[in-house]
């Protein structure tokens, strides 16, 4: 009986290790001829007759079907995953305060500050401006700062490729092989644009100056009617993207080029900070900062908010440009 | 539950935008199309955000003349807060959107695919071949 359990188990261990009574006979290569005197029979039979053990075979298995099962069970879990997420954010909608509702906690005592006596400090008819570029200045700096730095990484990320570009042009003068430039080929992005589009054209030499005039009325009625340095630099961007496409980037780079863009955004980032700074300073040290509100519905009134947003718009305008320009061109 | 949620339908709207955005991001390959899910889940929030500013019968927060001047009487306007929220999220939005481009151009230009289980695998290869090289160069200096 124990050695019937013993043997059992011998029989069990060897089929896990892989040392067990072989099924798959048939698929072993045929022995070599016996009568070869030098070959190492001993040495090679172990690996012969070793069958699969459990490992190889989950080995074997995950290779053949591991992907196939991994990719199928991450597309319904991440499904699942969604639709558990959504229902949760949907109980929690449920719980919220009605919309449009007036006693909402959302319009608290700041909202009461800022309409009563917004108008009066800031000087500005548009609350939101007056909010933006006054109380909350700081914020405003941060945002520029972040698309100015934004602009600039991508001009790192992509102004690599026109290096290339000059590297190739190299290649061609002098032979010079870089490692780098001919394992990865030359760039790929040319920006063909027609020279002689004539509709575009037309069309371009009419509307640039409306879009650029309607970009600088919404810049300097920011803090009168909705718009500001956001809204009306991105009118502006547009103009320079359209005069870019119609006219070729070489003509834009007459009057805007990297150069400018670096001197005129960080200049304009420098202005804020300064004049931002000064009013902040004196606002916290409860000091007369001698900037005039001006009387509220006029163009010159809202002390810093009407420079502040010719700042705001000159970055936004230049930064989007010179995305465009560079994702086309490689190039501002 | 089923009339909260049609009181609040825009909110339920955003948060179903959010969830569409979340579902792009896990299931596309596409580089494009990822950032492009990260970009519905920005415009979810942004619709999160303008809903909970806004109060029913009143006028957007700029100043309107009554009759005796300019009202500043808070039971005319709505909330300006969220208004200054969503315009620094849609400016982060746009930069973060941007650099993730140029990442991803800069992916395609050396790797010449978008799908990103391709660009890993050739990831690999090169490690190995990288690998093999320095494995070479040192049995050359052990010889």
């Amino acid at each position: 009986m124990r050695e019937d359990i013993k043997d059992l188990l011998n029989k069990f261990f060897n089929w896990i290790i892989g040392n067990g009574p072989r099924p798959e006979n048939e698929i072993l290569p045929p022995e070599p001829p016996p009568d070869l005197p030098f070959t190492r029979r001993n040495s090679g039979r172990k690996s012969r007759f070793h069958e699969a053990s459990i490992n190889e075979r989950y080995n074997e298995w995950v290779e053949l079907h591991g992907l196939h099962i991994f990719s199928s069970l991450y597309t319904w879990m991440s499904v699942l995953t969604c639709l558990v997420i959504i229902l949760l954010l949907l109980i929690t909608v449920t719980e919220l305060p009605p919309f449009g509702d007036e006693h909402n906690p959302a319009n608290n005592e700041v909202v009461l500050r800022y309409i009563k006596t917004g108008a009066r400090e800031t000087g500005a008819k548009n609350i939101v401006a007056g909010m933006i570029l006054d109380y909350r200045a700081f914020d405003t700096f941060g945002e520029s700062a972040v698309l100015f730095t934004a602009a600039v990484s991508v001009l790192m990320l992509l102004g690599a490729s026109r290096r290339n570009r000059t590297c190739e042009k190299n290649i061609f003068k002098f032979g010079i092989t870089s490692k780098s430039f001919l394992q990865r080929g030359p760039p790929l992005r040319v920006h063909i644009y027609r020279q002689d589009d004539m509709i575009l054209r037309g069309i371009a030499s009419i509307s640039i100056p409306t879009i650029l005039v309607m970009g600088c009325a919404i810049i300097i009625n920011g803090h009168l009617t909705p718009g500001g340095g956001f809204s009306g630099g991105a009118v502006l961007s547009t103009a320079l993207i359209l005069a870019a496409n119609a006219y070729g980037f070489d003509h834009v780079h007459y009057f805007f080029n990297e150069r400018t863009f670096i001197f005129s955004s960080s200049g304009s980032l420098i202005i804020y900070a300064l004049a931002k700074g000064y009013s902040f300073f004196t606002g916290a040290n409860h000091i007369p900062s001698g900037i005039p509100t001006g009387t509220i519905g006029n163009i010159l009134s809202g002390g810093l908010i009407l420079p502040l947003n010719i700042c705001v718009g000159i970055v936004v305008a230049g930064t989007l440009y010179s995305f465009y320009a560079l994702f086309s061109e490689g190039d501002i | 539950m089923f009339a909260k949620l049609l009181t609040n339908h825009y909110e339920a709207v955003a948060v179903i935008l959010a969830g569409i955005g979340l579902t792009n991001l896990l299931l596309q390959k596409n580089l494009i199309k990822k950032i492009i899910g990260l970009n519905i889940m920005d415009t979810a929030i942004y619709l999160f955000l303008a809903a909970k500013g806004w109060v029913s019968g009143r006028a957007a927060p700029i100043l309107i003349e009554g009759e005796k001047g300019w009202i500043m009487d808070v039971n005319n306007y709505v909330n300006p807060v969220p208004s200054g929220l969503v315009l620094t999220g849609i400016v982060v939005g746009v930069s973060v959107t941007a650099f993730a481009l140029a990442l991803t151009l800069k992916l395609y230009e050396y790797y010449g695919t978008l799908n990103i289980d391709e660009a890993l695998l050739k990831m690999t290869q090169e490690q190995e071949v990288h690998e093999a090289e320095i494995m070479n160069e040192e049995q050359e200096d052990i010889l």
